[in-house]
């Protein structure tokens, strides 16, 4: 039977070569928020959607998702389970990741409909005392957004709406309805955090005043600003690498598409606002 | 359909002569079930908490302190999914009826040979994984008339048919894609199932609701904040302290608005006193806003109420922790119990709180008679008995910007929701709880939906002494511990005590213990394949043999550590929890298994003709009261 053996062998070469011969590119396997814009969604029309794709790109591998709703347990069921290996968008300093070199540092605004005039930007600003405010709330797990603690530090209350940063997940991109509140009315001013008010205030009928806080030296326990980073399993040094390589080469063709996006980007360190760019 | 007596074992003749003072049948409608009756009868367990009183006590006593030591495994069965297994056995004329975790599959078993009858599987949304807070358990089913009650992860209460396993009605009553989710084992009182939701950390408004047991529709909802109307305060409600009595107090008690997210969900027990017609629960934290966002009371969070079965409305009610600031929910057990406190027989409802104080109230009055730390406490300094208030240690308050140590009890408090025992033997309640202290500070940042935020490092730690659990014995009329067992790690199971004088209990490094329930002295230990946060049951099969019941299966709020690979490194995960539990992995993974246990025939002495219990004798029968 040696020659059946040959055929089973050549058929052997045929079934496992290809996969041998020519490897399928790597893949870049992203876990992502399916309702979630301005960051991701599952058409792939948010700007981690995009900022995935040109890293993809860079590094010549084929971009792969799971969608996940961005709740708590997030990384520890994603990142952590092994589904994906990176997650495009987190503050740096958290414990449960390994951070890249952050790509852009934005911050928390103030958006309030532009034929109002308001010129809001300090969160000391006694208008803030009159006016219905709207801030998003986190969950109970401690705490809650930086200007939602500083307001109820100075005893703004009673004229504060929360807004659940979870909202209904089967409406389109959930924590945006703070904003659209804005624009119908039903508050003053929202009290968000800058990408996602800049892209909504962009894409709004009505134009809206999209205004960095200011400041918030008086409130030191609260941080206003964030570094934003990808993020990779807790001691994945070698992807870390590797993605902040390409961070370094994309750097301008990122700016740029934060910029498209009406992402307010403020400029390190954070010595002040002047860098502050509001769309 | 036609009762069927003859289903039932022999043993139950007096149980049959109840049934029959109930009158025939009328027409095809079923003789109703006396639950009041069925839960006396100790060879079954036919409500979570074993009778309306909640006591936990079974009057079985073919295991006794003398033989424990000789228990060995009869059967068991798996359910499949290795998450937290908080689920508690039901065992009804013959059945064992469990539900597992996500996505919460119910499996009917012979509960002598461990047979496999049926199995119901709900079509449980598998996004409502990703919702749940902490692990997605399941604390149980209920039973009435034929049927099978249980909740789904994702918000629907489902009657099963108890012989065929079929769905009679199901009711969708939360939306998991608005945060809402459902954990609680349901009682059934007065042809109503009474059920509550979870989710406060999503903003979702806490409600009890009843629902008919023949259709799942809804007989009334009382919501835990908003107005009277909704709240179902109306002109019979009577609290004994005056801070309780006013119009609209979960408004008012609140920034304008803020009570619409303003949580108090229902995820614990109810219990019931048929005497007086009153329920009793206890409802969760203030959740969502931080707390200078919600200055007031914040009513009615983690308040226990009585309300009537019939209509829902409230009687009284008792906040234990005004403008909660701990994560206190207040959705315990409470206990229904006759005590001799003064000079008579008090009709009292005793709470075991989350802050580390047992509270024992009038239960019909609602006056607070006495509170009484029972564990390592310093963030209340005392309770105010006359007032009806905490005396809160205000340098300990968690606030931003602040860094506390030693914050005792931590945010789990001395007790969760792992459910208490009384024997009316012993005159003892047999409390299994955690002994966790707490380290907390304002954090740079947490991440959630796309949003940085303030975020609280909250590292907890074994208490006093080095241990982070406790099995106790507590004298509720002189307010003292009879004895304690100290254990490693919390001790997140529930515990049964018996006739027998011998409490169960389990522990989250896989031993499951029975304990003399008069001296604490440990008779008998087996290892189970994972970590136990079950709730234990005791029952008699067909074959007169005691059984005893547990799952085994770690999970839970402390134990996703182990079975969801949470990074032990971060000391801060699961809420904090993670940091005092960093070694669970080297003792246990998750698992799924339930344990029935029984005396090897040889060490049986023959039952005697009559059962051992009062449980058919047809009187109702306070198990609480003295034998």
């Amino acid at each position: 039977m040696p020659s059946r053996h040959k055929v089973l062998a050549a058929l052997l070469v045929l079934i496992t070569g290809p996969a041998m011969a020519a490897a399928e590119p790597a893949e870049l396997r992203v876990c992502a928020d399916p309702n979630n814009l301005p960051f991701s969604n599952a058409k792939g029309e948010g700007f981690e959607n995009k900022l995935a794709e040109m890293i993809a790109r860079d590094l010549d591998e084929k971009l792969a998702y799971v969608w996940w709703a961005q709740r708590r347990g997030f990384i520890r069921q994603t990142l952590k389970a092994g589904l994906c290996d990176v997650v495009m968008g987190m503050p740096t300093g958290l414990d449960m990741v390994t951070s890249t070199e952050p790509y852009y540092r934005s911050t928390y605004v103030f958006v309030s409909r532009a034929d109002r005039q308001l010129a809001l930007d300090s969160i000391s600003d006694p208008q803030l005392r009159q006016l219905k405010v709207g801030v998003h709330l986190i969950g109970n797990d401690g705490f809650n957004t930086p200007p939602a603690h500083a307001l109820g530090e100075q005893g703004i209350v009673a004229n504060v709406v929360g807004y659940l940063i979870y909202g209904d997940y089967r409406t389109p991109n959930p924590p945006a309805r703070l904003i659209e509140a804005v624009a119908k009315g039903d508050i003053d001013v929202a009290a968000a955090w800058g990408p996602l008010a800049g892209y909504f205030a962009k894409l709004s009928d009505v134009p809206l005043a999209v205004r960095p806080i200011a400041d918030t030296d008086a409130f030191p326990s609260f941080v206003f600003q964030y570094d934003i980073a990808l993020a990779v399993r807790k001691g994945d040094q070698a992807l870390k690498s590797r993605l902040d390589e390409v961070i370094d080469r994309e750097r301008p063709q990122i700016r740029a598409l934060l910029t498209a996006y009406g992402v307010p980007q403020v400029e390190e360190p954070a010595t002040g606002l002047a860098g502050a760019a509001a769309p | 359909m036609i009762r069927h007596p003859d289903r039932r074992a022999h043993w139950i003749l007096g149980l049959l002569a109840t049934a029959s003072l109930l009158g025939p049948a009328a027409g095809p409608a079923r003789a109703a079930d006396d639950l009041a009756a069925m839960s006396q009868d100790d060879h079954q367990w036919v409500m979570p908490a074993k009778n309306y009183a909640s006591t936990r006590y079974s009057g079985l006593d073919q295991i006794n302190a003398g033989n424990v030591g000789q228990l060995q495994v009869a059967w068991t069965f798996s359910v499949g999914k290795d998450r937290g297994q908080e689920s508690v056995p039901l065992v009804v004329d013959g059945t064992l009826y469990v539900v597992g975790p996500f996505p919460n599959n119910l499996f009917a078993l012979d509960a002598t040979t461990g047979e496999l009858k049926w199995q119901y599987a709900p079509a449980t949304d598998p996004a409502s994984q990703g919702v749940a807070c902490c692990d997605v358990v399941n604390r149980g089913a209920a039973y009435d008339n034929g049927k099978i009650f249980f909740n789904t992860l994702d918000n629907h209460t489902v009657a099963v048919d108890a012989k065929t396993g079929q769905e009679v009605w199901n009711a969708k009553l939360g939306d998991i894609n608005r945060g809402e989710s459902m954990t609680m084992a349901p009682l059934v009182v007065k042809g109503k199932v009474l059920v509550g939701n979870s989710g406060g950390e999503f903003g979702v408004r806490g409600w009890l609701t009843a629902l008919d047991e023949n259709t799942g529709k809804i007989a009334w909802r009382a919501y835990s904040t908003g107005p009277d109307a909704d709240v179902l305060i109306g002109d019979g409600f009577k609290p004994y302290y005056p801070q309780f009595r006013g119009k609209d107090l979960g408004v008012s008690s609140w920034p304008p608005d803020h009570w619409k997210i303003g949580g108090g969900t229902v995820w614990g027990w109810v219990s019931y006193d048929p005497e007086a017609n009153l329920i009793y629960y206890g409802t969760a934290n203030a959740g969502t806003w931080n707390a200078n966002q919600r200055p007031g009371d914040n009513l009615w969070t983690t308040t226990i109420f009585a309300r009537d079965p019939d209509t829902g409305a409230a009687r009284w009610a008792y906040q234990i922790t005004p403008h909660d600031l701990w994560d206190h929910d207040e959705i315990n057990e409470n206990l229904l119990l006759d005590l001799p406190i003064g000079d008579r027989t008090r009709k009292v409802l005793v709470h075991p709180a989350r802050q580390g104080y047992m509270h024992v109230f009038d239960r019909a009055t609602g006056e607070l008679l006495s509170a009484t730390p029972y564990d390592t406490v310093n963030a209340v300094t005392s309770i105010d008995v006359e007032h009806g208030r905490p005396v809160v240690n205000e340098a300990l308050n968690p606030l931003p910007g602040k860094t506390i140590e030693n914050i005792c009890p931590a945010a789990p408090g001395s007790k969760d929701w792992q459910p208490s025992a009384w024997s009316p033997r012993t005159k003892l309640m047999y409390v299994p709880h955690q002994h966790l202290c707490m380290n907390w500070q304002t954090s740079e940042v947490g991440y959630i939906a796309g949003t940085p935020y303030v975020g609280a490092t909250v590292d907890m730690f074994a208490g006093p002494g080095g241990y982070r659990g406790e099995f106790m014995a507590w004298d509720p009329v002189k307010g003292t511990k009879a004895w304690a067992i100290q254990e490693d790690f919390p001790v997140w199971s529930g515990t049964v005590v018996t006739a027998g004088d011998v409490a169960f209990y389990g522990t989250m490094d896989r031993w499951f213990k029975a304990v003399d329930a008069n001296s604490g002295k440990v008779l008998w230990q087996f290892r189970t394949g994972s970590g136990i946060i079950g709730q234990p049951v005791t029952y008699q099969g067909a074959d007169g043999t005691q059984y005893v019941a547990i799952m085994a299966g770690v999970g839970g709020w402390p134990g996703v550590i182990a079975n969801a690979e949470l990074d032990p490194r971060v000391r801060n995960g699961a809420l904090g929890f993670v940091g005092a539990m960093q070694d669970l992995p080297a003792y246990t993974a998750g698992g799924s298994t339930l344990y029935v246990f029984a005396l090897p025939k040889s060490a049986v002495v023959p039952a005697s003709a009559t059962p051992p219990t009062d449980g058919g004798t047809g009187q109702r029968q306070d198990n609480a009261k003295s034998p």
